[in-house]
């Protein structure tokens, strides 16, 4: 079972970015309910926030590729 | 005239002459052609090279031998992550099908600078060899090709059939002791490259030219009302938001930006498509043209901002290295995270698809080609979101460097306000 610690470590930081992509949708939908006119404006700014999450969690994928 | 220029100009004419479809189509098949000039086969390896059925039959490769010890069980395992990896790589040649001696591949044209000079041959002279056992001569020098690297080969093979020096150091990984050539071979993702910039040149000088004669004001026609909508969205909602009124001076680099990585996210996608923007020297070179531009922009109060923080005097020791290594870090955060993104989407389509062959069972196929085709068609709001995400990050870079920072003078009278009442 080689290369299984890097797994665990892949594994972590998903659930970093898991927990970080849930707040930003949840939050996002909250201002929408209360902002329907702003949905659009929300969900740019959304999409970018999710998008920066997620680059840190492939940060940590790609080190643990790279073991 | 010169007896270049004349054919240059003859070509010119002729191209001139040419209505734009036909010239479309000569533009391709000059390209078609080029790419067959190396390719003197374009089919399976039918004759294969004596020594490869000798050293698959005794031993894949030395850095194989650990491998195949764990599948000796099961001698027809696929080992889904050699594929992967086989996937996501460049190569020498444009593998299409096959494996091993059966598979067909378009060769690519291997140029290599070596002592003697420029050596140029064709990557089907190894006969799909990535194992360091053919051995290809040209002007007296000799090469192997092991794992895609090409390296001056040895004298003599060793136990292995490689005419390599391998040797295991004290953590058990291979060292190849065998000299480079520095290679500036056509590979796999240089040549998809061509082909998306050609797409480029093709479909925006086509574009341009529509506007030309139709006028900016009338109603787009064709591929103009597919991209008109994209170049207004790159103008306004990216370059204009975070760049504010010198953004037309950005505009330029912005649009070549979103479109050269979308085109080739997109061709990435494509079956038998090269992962160029999941290649890590690719996104190197995009973040760093971000970096340059970013830098050379940057205004007075932008290098102020750098060297003389609004903070205490005593905290500059610890401010302006930080401000130093920021520089650095945001084309860093992009080049690994369009990196990433692109190369994580192709593992996890072919981790799914290699689900089947790794339960060798017909009831996981459904399971794994539904999983596919979500992440296929979510790839395809990535290819999309990345290039954005890469322009938008860009613009705002530029945009920090070149605005007029009014924050400057709030801060200053932070400081001031604070003194006092100290």
């Amino acid at each position: 079972m080689t290369g299984s610690i890097a797994a665990i470590g892949a594994g972590l930081a998903v659930i970093g970015a898991g927990i970080g992509i849930g707040q930003i949708g949840g939050h996002a939908m909250d201002a929408i309910a209360r902002q329907p006119e702003a949905q659009s404006k929300i969900q740019t700014t959304m999409i970018i926030a999710a998008a920066l999450v997620e680059g840190v969690a492939l940060f940590g994928v790609v080190v643990a590729l790279l073991k | 005239m010169h007896p270049k220029l004349k054919t240059i100009w003859f070509f010119d004419q002729m191209i001139n002459k040419m209505n734009t479809s036909t010239k479309n189509k000569f533009v391709l098949s000059l390209f078609l052609i080029a790419f067959s000039i190396f390719s003197n086969s374009f089919r399976a390896q039918d004759s294969l090279h004596e020594v490869v059925s000798e050293e698959t039959a005794v031993e894949k490769s030395h850095t194989d031998a650990a491998k195949s010890e764990n599948e000796h069980g099961a001698e027809d395992k696929v080992d889904i992550t050699a594929v992967a990896f086989e996937h996501i790589l460049d190569s020498h040649s444009w593998h299409l099908w096959g494996e091993h001696e059966n598979a067909v591949s378009i060769p690519l044209p291997v140029i290599l600078k070596t002592n003697g000079g420029l050596v140029v041959f064709s990557s089907s002279e190894f006969h799909h060899d990535v194992h360091g056992t053919v051995v290809v001569e040209k002007n007296g020098e000799r090469f192997v090709n092991f794992e895609e690297k090409i390296y001056y080969a040895s004298e003599s093979p060793n136990e292995h059939g490689q005419y390599l020096n391998i040797e295991h150091n004290d953590k058990n990984e291979a060292e190849i002791s065998n000299g480079t050539p520095l290679d500036f071979s056509i590979t796999k993702n240089v040549a998809s490259m061509f082909i998306s910039v050609l797409i480029i040149v093709l479909l925006f000088s086509s574009i341009a030219k529509a506007y030309k004669t139709t006028g900016v004001t009338s109603a787009p026609k064709g591929k103009q009302s597919f991209f008109e909508p994209l170049i207004v969205f790159v103008r306004d909602d990216i370059a204009k938001n975070n760049i504010g009124s010198k953004s037309n001076k950005f505009v330029p680099y912005l649009l070549t930006l979103f479109f050269f990585i979308l085109i080739n996210n997109i061709l990435g996608m494509l079956p038998f498509g090269a992962n160029l923007t999941g290649n890590i020297a690719f996104t190197l070179v995009l973040s760093v043209i971000t970096l340059i531009v970013t830098n050379v922009n940057g205004n007075g109060q932008y290098w102020h901002h750098l060297f003389m923080p609004p903070a205490p005097k005593w905290l500059y020791p610890i401010l302006i290295p930080i401000e130093l290594v920021g520089i650095l870090t945001k084309p860093f955060a992009l080049m690994i995270r369009l990196f990433a993104n692109i190369t994580a989407g192709h593992i996890i389509i072919i981790s799914l698809v290699g689900l089947i062959f790794i339960f060798k069972s017909l009831a996981v196929s459904p399971i794994s080609v539904a999983f596919a085709l979500f992440i296929d068609v979510l790839e395809c709001l990535v290819a999309f979101l990345q290039a954005y995400i890469f322009t938008m990050l860009t613009a705002l870079f530029i945009g920090s460097a070149v605005a007029d920072h009014h924050e400057e003078h709030a801060h200053d009278d932070d400081e001031k306000h604070l003194a006092k009442s100290h």
